[in-house]
């Protein structure tokens, strides 16, 4: 199901930005072999009907015209204008991601990728993801910048150390298809790549509840939440020391110096490792930094745990406590 | 041969910069421009040699997918090195440093550089800074692409990295001096009558080219120290474990890596508004819009260093100001390029090797310009982004651009230099083979690029196989195109036809001095009545147009189609 | 190029060479502005991201000592200005005696940044392995943030004693060919350029004593 031909010259689109992104690049390319094959065919025009016929003679002097001028500055300005709209409004799409999205979590480091799936499933440098759903990636750094690159959705974004970033498109034709990192980040630079596997919908539930055995993220993130003793002062009380984490995620929280922040993935990986910052209002700045002592991919299972904890008094999915005091209104 | 000036070619005159003073201590302690200009040439061929054989093994690497002539850690230290070398120690002193330094002062009607030993001094700047990069690259290499990015550069690269900053560190102030000396010796030491509007295109490039090196060195300086100190004692403004950001870094970085390509490229246009007029025997059409266009690119190519970072996950309404304002820095050069051709447009066009160059070079620069629209463009460049189409997209305007130019030029001036001129049918077979040579090396490279093969890979998949066969073939004909000018130039020092004072002709003051020029270029200081490329109006040329040419200052007898 | 007298051989008189070494030296403040500006660039960055934390490093330094240097320097500009009037006078004892005082007062400032780096060192406060910052009470994040602060403070102060020192190199060549009556009414251009670097210098600390020393002096 690899997409490749003889001589490729061309790549196939698999996405629904491809045929956008194509169009204006061959919207780009016209208007460029237009002006360029103008330009050359003025030069060789002049080159060889006004070659110099006697060794003496000199040009007709012409110093300028502000007609001119003023001519091929409007209508290049003209053709700029459009192309910097044109890329915009797909610019602005690509980063603007929808609200129904499947979220992957990526962590990249030299020189892999590791890939998970909704339920916790993991795949290194493969992706497998359903057609015709709009996915989100959510993607981390371990070490260095990297970038997610799919050339046949025509989207890419870099991944870099100390923050979460973000990208999102919609597969559009089942099929396999390369992926790369494409930023520098050593050795094995080159060699960081694999594959993205679009299925059929039906295919991609089938493959899902196929292979057992996958670690379940949320649980992971449950058993460290123990062993590193959160739940001392993130007890699922409100005389806690720590906040009451369940159904945190997805609400506003208010901070102590009156701003209000969505609790994100983002705002969780940072109130774990430097919890000095944009400390929630009523609590003391008492959380220890957890910088250096636990790995991106252990925050993702912590955040997977967060997000399984019901609100007080309501149901959820997703793994319950393994241990300790139980949920519910205080 | 080239056209003959009135005055026949004669014995080099006696006493002349060249043959002023002997000895090894004459050259090494001049303050003449016109020696330091040759020191530099010395050096930056050394340095284009070097990047250039990392080049060719780079191309060799790349024939199978696999790649076996050298290992990943060896692929990666080769273009760091080649982007380095190229970057840092050929191209941006290349045209300032050898054709700025010599004619200059000659331009103005002047003696020297405002100041002659500083001039000196950038030199062996520049070669200490030389010496810390060659320290670097015999150290085992650097391996973090001439971007140097963070964190790895800072943490994690296990190479001679901070020698190979401090060592662009200090090059830095061979760009920062020459670029204080030129606006000086500009503003200050013009020769009487030598007004603004009189001065060449050369000039006028070159003070836009200063005013970037004195803005923007100092930044590049101070990234890579921070770089060199945070890999050397550990300060945290680049590595996120200490509450650093490494995209702190890549503003910093590109603030200066910008400007830096318009730096590279200013020169080269300035060159080619020399020859294209001077071969064509007519002005500059539109000189006061390409004089202004120089200016321009000068000062909005400061606010636009963000479009290297549309991926970097900067916001998108900052992305969306930084296109726009790259798509405005775009539309001086095309300016340019129109005034150049419309420069052609009823002249005499002569078909001598500075020509071939100047018009290689328009074509070269005019698509290596618009795929920067490509660039520019936000949709696109998310695709298209550290992938061979941007490798391509720099080369055409650094290789096609400001390589062709600086050969060009070099051409131009040779019989000024050197008192020489070069074997002009050879040239023009060179040059032709360049072009070629070039085009073949490159343009796969946009093809590869769309298709999705990032840059800095040392192992491909098998479907791109045939393109970069492509490309190294062609860079095989490319390395043909540069050896054959090393040879002839240095054959024709001593075996080339003697020079005229001014061959072509040409109507600036460097074609007054001898060829080659005595030491102070000037015996008593010009005094200048004349418009720059006035051939209409300069009867010393000893050339005849169509119609006989009126007294000088009297203005043209007849009033020809489209004069404003 | 050959010179007659004080009259460099590329120039054509006196009044064009007076002027080119005044806009050279213009110019290269210029670039030495841009070059500061990428640290305080970090350093805005930084501390707006963790303001707190900057306000606890700035208290570890001195104020008395950054307060004595800021007025030692001020000074020194003082007697520099009074240096290059007394060469525009042609007064060569009052230029040397200012170009003393000036010295004597770089060389005081230099003396003081010495006594505060040291203290620093014997505190732990230099950024790598051996950083400690008690006050951080063991969190990880205020540690690796104070240790930014500390970054810039060397970085900055590091780059302008470097600079001072440079200054303190020029007035010494100065009193030199002061002593040996080079300078007169007519020809003191080298005194006037060396004037504008030294204010230069003094005034990249007015802004760096506040932006170090005084974020938060209350508390």
């Amino acid at each position: 199901m690899i997409a490749q031909s003889e001589l490729p010259l061309f790549p196939r689109g698999a996405s629904s930005f491809a045929g956008g992104v194509d169009s204006l690049f061959l919207y780009l390319l016209a208007v460029s072999a237009f002006f360029a094959g103008l330009i050359f065919l003025v030069i060789l025009y002049s080159f060889v009907k006004y070659r110099r016929r006697q060794k003496m003679e000199i040009g007709v002097p012409i110093h300028g015209n502000m007609k001119l001028e003023a001519a091929w500055i409007a209508i290049p300005s003209f053709f700029a204008l459009v192309m910097f709209g044109w890329g915009a409004s797909i610019y602005i799409n690509m980063r603007r991601a929808p609200q129904d999205t499947l979220d992957i979590y990526v962590v990249a480091k030299q020189w892999m990728w590791k890939l998970q799936q909704p339920d916790g499933r993991r795949e290194i440098n493969e992706l497998h993801i359903p057609a015709g759903r709009n996915i989100r990636l959510i993607m981390a750094s371990e070490d260095v910048i990297h970038d997610f690159f799919v050339p046949a959705f025509r989207v890419k974004q870099d991944v870099v150390p100390g923050r979460y970033t973000t990208m999102w498109f919609r597969a559009t034709r089942p099929g396999r298809y390369r992926f790369f990192c494409s930023q520098y980040c050593g050795t094995n630079h080159a060699a960081m790549g694999g594959w993205v596997t679009v299925m059929e919908p039906a295919e991609y539930q089938a493959w899902l509840s196929g292979s057992a055995g996958e670690p379940d993220t949320a649980a992971a993130g449950a058993k460290l939440f123990q062993q590193l003793a959160c739940i001392s002062c993130h007890t699922g009380l409100s005389t806690g020391r720590g906040p009451v984490l369940n159904g945190l995620f997805g609400s506003k929280v208010q901070l102590a110096d009156g701003r209000a922040l969505v609790v994100d993935e983002a705002y969780i990986r940072q109130c774990i490792l430097d919890p000095k910052v944009n400390i929630p209002s009523g609590y003391q700045p008492i959380m220890p930094a957890f910088q250096g002592l636990v790995t991106e991919e252990q925050i993702l299972d912590l955040i997977a745990y967060i997000k399984s904890l019901p609100a007080p008094g309501g149901t959820a999915p997703g793994a319950a406590l393994p241990e300790g005091p139980r949920k519910g209104a205080p | 041969m080239s056209s003959q000036a009135a005055s026949p070619a004669s014995t080099p005159p006696p006493l002349n910069y060249l043959n002023a003073h002997y000895g090894i201590r004459s050259w090494l302690l001049t303050t003449d421009h016109k020696r330091i200009a040759l020191l530099y040439l010395a050096s930056v061929t050394f340095f284009f040699i070097l990047g250039g054989t990392f080049a060719g093994l780079i191309r060799i690497h790349l024939l199978t997918p696999r790649g076996y002539l050298v290992t990943p850690e060896t692929y990666n230290k080769l273009f760091t090195m080649h982007g380095i070398v190229m970057i840092f120690f050929f191209l941006i002193p290349s045209i300032p440093a050898v054709l700025g330094n010599f004619l200059i002062p000659m331009m103005i009607g002047a003696k020297d550089l405002a100041f002659p030993k500083l001039n000196l001094l950038s030199w062996y700047i520049y070669n200490l800074g030389a010496l810390f990069a060659l320290f670097a690259i015999i150290n085992g290499g650097v391996d973090t692409g001439w971007t140097f990015y963070t964190p790895f550069s800072s943490l994690y690269s296990n190479t001679s990295v901070a020698p190979a900053a401090i060592g662009i560190f200090i090059t830095g102030f061979t760009s920062i001096l020459t670029g204080l000396n030129f606006v000086v010796t500009i503003h200050t030491m013009r020769a009487p009558g030598m007004t603004w509007f009189r001065l060449p295109i050369f000039v006028w490039a070159h003070y836009a080219t200063s005013v970037i090196f004195i803005l923007g060195t100092p930044v590049i300086a101070i990234t890579l120290l921070l770089v060199a100190l945070e890999r050397l004692f550990h300060f945290g403004f680049f590595n996120p474990a200490l509450g650093g950001d490494p995209i702190l870094f890549q503003h910093l970085f590109w603030f200066y890596s910008h400007p830096a390509v318009y730096i590279m490229i200013l020169p080269a246009m300035g060159v080619v508004s020399e020859i294209i007029p001077t071969l064509s025997r007519k002005p500059l059409f539109g000189y006061p819009f390409v004089a202004a266009a120089s200016m321009a690119i000068a000062v909005i190519g400061f606010f636009v260093w963000a479009h290297h970072m549309f991926v970097a996950g900067q916001s998108p309404y900052s992305a969306l100001v930084f296109s726009l304002l790259s798509y405005m820095v775009a539309i001086p050069s095309a300016v340019k390029v129109f005034n150049w051709v419309a420069t052609l447009y009823k002249g005499s066009i002569s078909y001598d090797t500075p020509m071939l160059y100047a018009l290689g070079f328009i074509g070269l620069f005019v698509v290596g310009g618009l795929t920067g629209l490509f660039l520019a463009c936000l949709g696109v460049d998310v695709h298209v982004h550290d992938t061979y189409f941007v490798i391509a997209h720099f080369h055409y305007i650094m290789v096609g651009g400001a390589v062709m130019a600086y050969m060009g030029g070099l051409h131009f001036w040779w019989p000024k230099i050197t008192g020489r001129m070069y074997p002009e049918s050879v040239a023009r077979v060179a040059a032709v083979i360049l072009f070629v040579g070039f085009n073949l090396t490159f343009f796969p490279q946009f093809i590869l690029g769309y298709l999705g093969m990032p840059r800095r890979y040392h192992n491909y998949p098998p479907e791109f196989q045939v393109f970069n066969v492509m490309s190294t073939a062609g860079a095989s004909i490319l390395a043909v195109g540069y050896i054959l000018p090393m040879i002839y130039f240095i054959w024709s020092m001593r075996y080339g036809a003697v020079a005229p004072r001014n061959p072509w002709p040409g109507t600036g003051l460097e074609w007054q001095t001898p060829s080659p020029p005595p030491t102070e270029n000037f015996e008593k200081t010009p005094v200048v009545t004349w418009e720059p490329y006035d051939f209409y109006n300069r009867p010393d040329l000893g050339l005849t147009g169509p119609e006989p040419p009126s007294p000088p200052g009297s203005g043209p007898a007849l009033s020809p189609a489209g004069d404003d | 190029m050959q010179r007659t007298g004080e009259l460099f051989g590329q120039f054509q008189n006196l009044d064009q060479q007076r002027e080119a070494s005044s806009l050279g030296m213009w110019v290269f403040l210029i670039t030495e502005v841009m070059f500061f500006g990428g640290l305080f660039l970090a350093y805005t960055i930084n501390r707006s991201a963790y303001p707190a934390v900057f306000a606890m490093a700035s208290r570890e330094l001195d104020v008395h000592l950054g307060a004595l240097n800021t007025g030692v320097l001020i000074l020194s500009s003082f007697t520099m200005a009074m240096a290059v009037w007394s060469s525009q006078q042609g007064r060569k004892k009052q230029l040397i005696a200012f170009l003393i005082a000036t010295l004597v007062l770089g060389g005081v400032f230099l003396g003081v940044k010495y006594v505060e780096w040291s203290a620093k060192f014997h505190h732990h406060l230099v950024p790598g392995s051996s950083f400690a910052f008690p006050e951080a009470h063991g969190d990880v994040g205020t540690i690796a943030h104070a240790q930014l602060f500390f970054s810039l403070y060397f970085g900055l102060t590091g780059l302008h004693a470097l600079h001072m020192i440079v200054g303190v190199g020029l007035l010494t060549w100065l009193l030199i060919h002061a002593a040996r009556g080079r300078f007169t009414a007519e020809y003191n251009t080298p005194v006037e350029i060396c004037g504008l670097y030294w204010h230069f210098v003094d005034i990249v600390w007015i802004f760096l004593f506040p932006l170090l020393y005084l974020i938060d002096l209350h508390r």
